[in-house]
């Protein structure tokens, strides 16, 4: 049997309309089915993982089949090495929340995972769709269950963040399905495969206004969702006011949405624009990263600085992406990841805070390393890994971005590596504050070490971070062979518009 | 002799083409005759009589298609464009029939007379978008016009009522007047009311009335612009639709307005064509005003009645952007978008009409708080529906609008495509103040429990809301439809 991506897309989605079904009254039906229904879609995902061939580069598992005829729009799914391995974090992480909503999720649990289920149906399909309508689709689709997810089940803000939440990814996607019709008036099609082909024959000439303001209309929508600073102001809000589940999917996977977006479509579509660009979204990912940094380490709230953390995270991923060297933008990637398990774990250890001590305010914590020693330990791993730590997961990303970005920019480097310095600080602070010290009566009677389930939650991501840590020939090749192929179409068709610039062909050189 | 014409128009088929407007004219008499008869005994029957004739005129529709052409001598042309339209406001009448069954019956209004008057107005409405004639059109436009206020005006108790009734007439009638006075000025030019006439002079050109046959379109589009709630001719619209009944103010979004832009397309796009770049600028500003005007002031509203009211300016502002593309990639995006209008708006509105309460007293939009937990059946397809009017992928909402400004930006409308677009961002604010009050909050303490579904109005959420998403997911059946209209509509 050929492989097909039609299972794990449809699983969720099947689960979903199933979910809507299950009787109201008993929550624990509908909490085993979420969780059976994400784990099958994670093995089918596995099953992707075997068959996909690692040496191949380009798009695997293509299918293309006709949706609409006139505009003609197609069906069009596909994986590179890049997607795949979005898509698996996207399936490992749904039955990972839905383990940790087990308990803290009581009021209408059965929406609540059928939210959770579409959520990850429209996350895979960003990550899947070759077409550009489709990937709107897949991207207005994914924006709904959060909105839901956050509006419902947050906390006491919850409908103030939902609509912010809403409004900024909206307001930036209208633009994007501007540039998408635009780009269809002119090659005729939305495939993007086409479009690629067309740029790189020649037949498909835009003039550089015309680059420059498409390249604009996807690249706005893509930094609300990374979020690129000064676009951010929406993500502390949401990130604080959601349920841990939606906080995890928001910052493991939703985030991701927004900087695959860019290197999947932003370079090799636009790539003078995106190279005329570079110098300032790198100095605004720069001033991202040390700002959330200095941001994140005054936060008396928990959750607020690993929201800070991640605009500071994700500024490396968009500093690797513009460094246009191959270093960087395999770091950028690998980061993407590093930030989806780290700073996912970290969202889950703070809900498991939350859930025993119902505060999120450091001021009440501390001593929980005496009364919660596994969870302190398993804290420390991820607080580590987050930070930078070698033989950790987050270390191997974030020197190759430094790397790709001194090759390029040497004064770039210099400046993002404040940021590794400052994450030390916040981390290691917020660590001995909560964990340290005298543990106060509320925490003793109340923080309890980690359960069998919380385990099983927690297990997997602590082993991905030493593995991808130690070991990262296990997922880098398919990536950099995916990144190589961005970097040539990002420079292909130079020669029909304005002059390459001179940082380009040395990074070409080298 | 008159025996002699009949018999010429049956032989010839003219009486086929016409058999919308005579099953629907036939109905409605039968329906006055059978109001003392069957009176309060079976109310219900009304509506069953009034679903049966616009299925038979839906039938009717498709029989006069089979056998199109010109009829009455050029004066009603049944093509495909007519017959897209006749579908999609007789559809709107059946959606507007199904909630009111319950409707009518919690505010103790039920009588033969309103759905008689609902099946007249869908027959003016019907004649307005297969004529070919501006004599025509006018008779159709002031059937279907007539019939509406005295519907707006229905619950003659009701205070809002009769107000919405007095101005709607008012202002419309005026407006109408304008249309005519442009069908005067017309004839007084070219000596012709035929819209193909009308065409054929312009086209060729060098007319010494041009200027003169430019006012007469300037005066047409006073009079359509009023009737489709165009800036800046949109004042009447959130007054009368915040007073008329709730199913009357769901058909009046839906019906008239699809007539009326059918109309607007056949006038502008067939006989003023070749005034093309006149009028244009002209519409880019009705159009841009229509939507900021429209979801500006629905930011602003707490009364569901009122901000549906505001929003369908925007949206007529949508379908505005659709006609000043000047294309038949803009003419059918318009079609399928008041397509996808009819179904979303008039669901929107009947769960609307069914939260309000006897006497419509609960309109606000605190009156939905809870909805999704009390009623879910109910919030979910009102989810459905505001979710297709913001304009959210799969949904008929978002597939017109998207076509409506590929059509735009493929006629090198750029500005208006991103001020339309950041415009839609825009109204997702105001419906999005539903979805938190149905979702996010809790039922008020003390707030009279929703009635239960019957199944009529279990229909009446259920079909357009399966409308919206088949508009969405599998456009292609009514686009391609719409699409081949367009090309012939010239």
């Amino acid at each position: 049997m050929s492989p097909n991506l039609l299972p794990v897309l449809f699983i969720p989605l099947a689960g979903f309309f199933f979910a809507l079904f299950l009787p109201r009254r008993s929550p624990e039906a509908s909490r085993r089915f979420a969780l059976a229904v994400s784990l099958v879609a994670f093995v089918v995902s596995l099953g992707l993982l075997m068959q996909f061939d690692r040496n191949a580069g380009g798009e695997q598992f293509v299918l293309d089949a006709p949706w609409i005829a006139s505009p003609r729009i197609h069906f069009a799914i596909s994986v590179n090495g890049v997607s795949l391995w979005l898509v698996l974090l996207s399936t490992l992480l749904t039955p990972i929340c839905v383990l940790i909503s087990w308990r803290s999720i009581r009021s209408r649990a059965k929406e609540f995972y059928a939210f959770l289920l579409l959520l990850e149906f429209g996350l895979i399909g960003v990550f899947l769709a070759q077409d550009l309508f489709l990937f709107y689709v897949f991207w207005e689709v994914s924006l709904v269950p959060m909105y839901f997810l956050i509006g419902i089940w947050g906390h006491d803000r919850r409908i103030y963040a939902a609509v912010k939440f809403f409004l900024y990814t909206m307001a930036g996607s209208v633009l994007m399905l501007a540039a998408i019709i635009y780009l269809y008036n002119k090659a005729h099609t939305f495939s993007y495969a086409a479009i690629l082909n067309q740029l790189s024959a020649g037949e498909l000439r835009l003039d550089s206004q015309e680059q420059m303001l498409l390249f604009l209309g996807f690249f706005v929508a893509f930094a609300i969702k990374v979020p690129l600073f000064p676009l951010h102001t929406w993500l502390p809000d949401a990130h604080v006011e959601a349920p841990v589940a939606g906080s995890v999917m928001l910052a493991s996977v939703m985030l991701k949405m927004g900087t695959y977006g860019i290197l999947h479509f932003c370079l090799p579509l636009f790539p003078n624009a995106a190279r005329q660009c570079a110098g300032w979204i790198s100095t605004l990912a720069i001033i991202g990263i040390i700002y959330g940094a200095l941001v994140a380490m005054v936060q008396p709230n928990m959750k607020k600085l690993v929201a800070y953390s991640s605009v500071s995270h994700l500024g490396f991923v968009v500093l690797g992406i513009f460094s246009f060297t191959q270093q960087g933008l395999d770091g950028a990637v690998y980061q993407m990841l590093n930030h989806g398990i780290s700073t996912g774990a970290l969202f889950v250890f703070v809900g498991l805070l939350y859930e025993r001590r119902h505060s999120l305010e450091i001021a009440d914590y501390g001593g929980v390393a005496t009364a919660a020693p596994w969870l302190s330990t398993a804290f420390l791993v991820t607080a580590l890994a987050s930070i930078g730590l070698p033989t950790l997961n987050n270390f191997v990303g974030e020197f190759l971005v430094l790397q790709g970005t001194a090759i390029a920019h040497f004064s770039f480097a210099v400046w993002a590596s404040l940021g590794v310095i400052l994450s030390a600080c916040y981390m290691l602070w917020l660590y001995q504050r909560v964990f340290y010290g005298v543990a106060v009566e509320e925490v003793r009677s109340h923080v309890t070490d980690l359960r069998t389930r919380e385990w099983a939650a927690v297990v997997p991501l602590l082993v991905l971070m030493v593995w991808m840590g130690v070991y990262s020939l296990s997922f880098l090749p398919p990536v950099s062979r995916v990144t190589a192929q961005v970097l040539a179409q990002s420079e292909v068709n130079v020669p029909y518009r304005v002059a390459v610039p001179a940082r380009a062909e040395v990074s070409r050189a080298r | 002799m008159p025996g002699e014409i009949v018999m010429k128009w049956f032989i010839g088929g003219d009486l086929l083409r016409f058999l919308p407007e005579i099953v629907l004219t036939l109905a409605g008499t039968l329906l006055m005759l059978l109001d003392p008869v069957l009176g309060s005994r079976r109310p219900a029957a009304f509506g069953h009589l009034t679903i049966a004739a616009l299925t038979a005129g839906i039938a009717g529709a498709v029989v006069a298609y089979w056998n199109g052409g010109l009829a009455f001598g050029g004066m009603l042309r049944v093509d495909a464009f007519a017959t897209f339209f006749r579908i999609l406001v007789l559809g709107a009448g059946i959606l507007t029939v199904l909630p009111s069954y319950s409707f009518l019956k919690r505010q103790q209004a039920e009588s033969g007379e309103f759905h008689a008057l609902l099946l007249f107005s869908i027959a003016g409405q019907c004649m307005m978008v297969a004529a070919n004639d501006l004599i025509v059109i006018f008779i159709g436009l002031e059937i279907s016009s007539i019939a509406s206020y005295v519907l707006a005006g229905y619950l003659r108790d009701d205070k809002r009522s009769n107000e919405s009734a007095l101005k709607y007439f008012l202002l419309g009638s005026f407006a109408t007047a304008f249309f005519l006075y442009g069908v005067a000025v017309v004839y007084g030019c070219t000596g012709t009311i035929n819209l193909s006439t009308v065409h054929a002079l312009l086209a060729v050109g060098g007319s010494s009335e041009a200027a003169l046959l430019g006012a007469a379109a300037g005066l047409m589009f006073v009079g359509l612009g009023f009737k489709v709630s165009a800036a800046p001719f949109q004042l009447w619209a959130p007054d009368v639709y915040q007073g008329a009944p709730t199913p009357v103010s769901a058909f009046l979004s839906a019906g008239p307005k699809a007539a009326a832009f059918a109309i607007f397309l056949r006038i502008f796009m067939t006989a003023f064509a070749p005034l093309g770049n006149a009028w244009e600028p002209l519409v880019w500003l009705s159009a841009l005003a229509s939507m900021t005007i429209g979801n500006f002031a629905a930011l602003r509203q707490t009364n569901l009645k009122r901000m549906l009211g505001y929003s369908s300016i925007a949206h007529a502002g949508y379908v505005m952007v659709a006609l000043t593309a000047r294309s038949d990639t803009g003419i059918a995006a318009a079609m399928f978008y008041l397509a996808a209008y009819a179904f979303m708006n008039i669901g929107a509105f009947a769960v609307v009409s069914h939260i309000s309460g006897r006497g419509e007293t609960r309109q606000s939009i605190d009156d939905l708080a809870g909805l999704g937990q009390t009623q879910p059946l109910t919030a979910a397809m009102l989810g459905i529906f505001l979710l297709s009017l913001i304009g959210v992928p799969l949904t008929g909402g978002f597939f017109g609008k998207f076509y409506i400004f590929k059509a735009a930006l493929e006629s090198h409308l750029v500005w208006l495509t991103v001020l339309g677009l950041l415009n839609s961002a825009v109204a997702a604010y105001y419906y999005l103040r539903l979805l938190v009050a149905m979702y996010f909050r809790d039922p008020a303490a003390g707030a009279p429990e929703v009635e239960p579904l019957t199944p009529a109005f279990r229909a009446a959420l259920i079909l357009p809301a399966a409308g919206t998403l088949l508009l969405g997911i599998f456009p292609s059946f009514v686009l391609d439809f719409a699409a081949r209209s367009a090309a012939l509509l010239k």
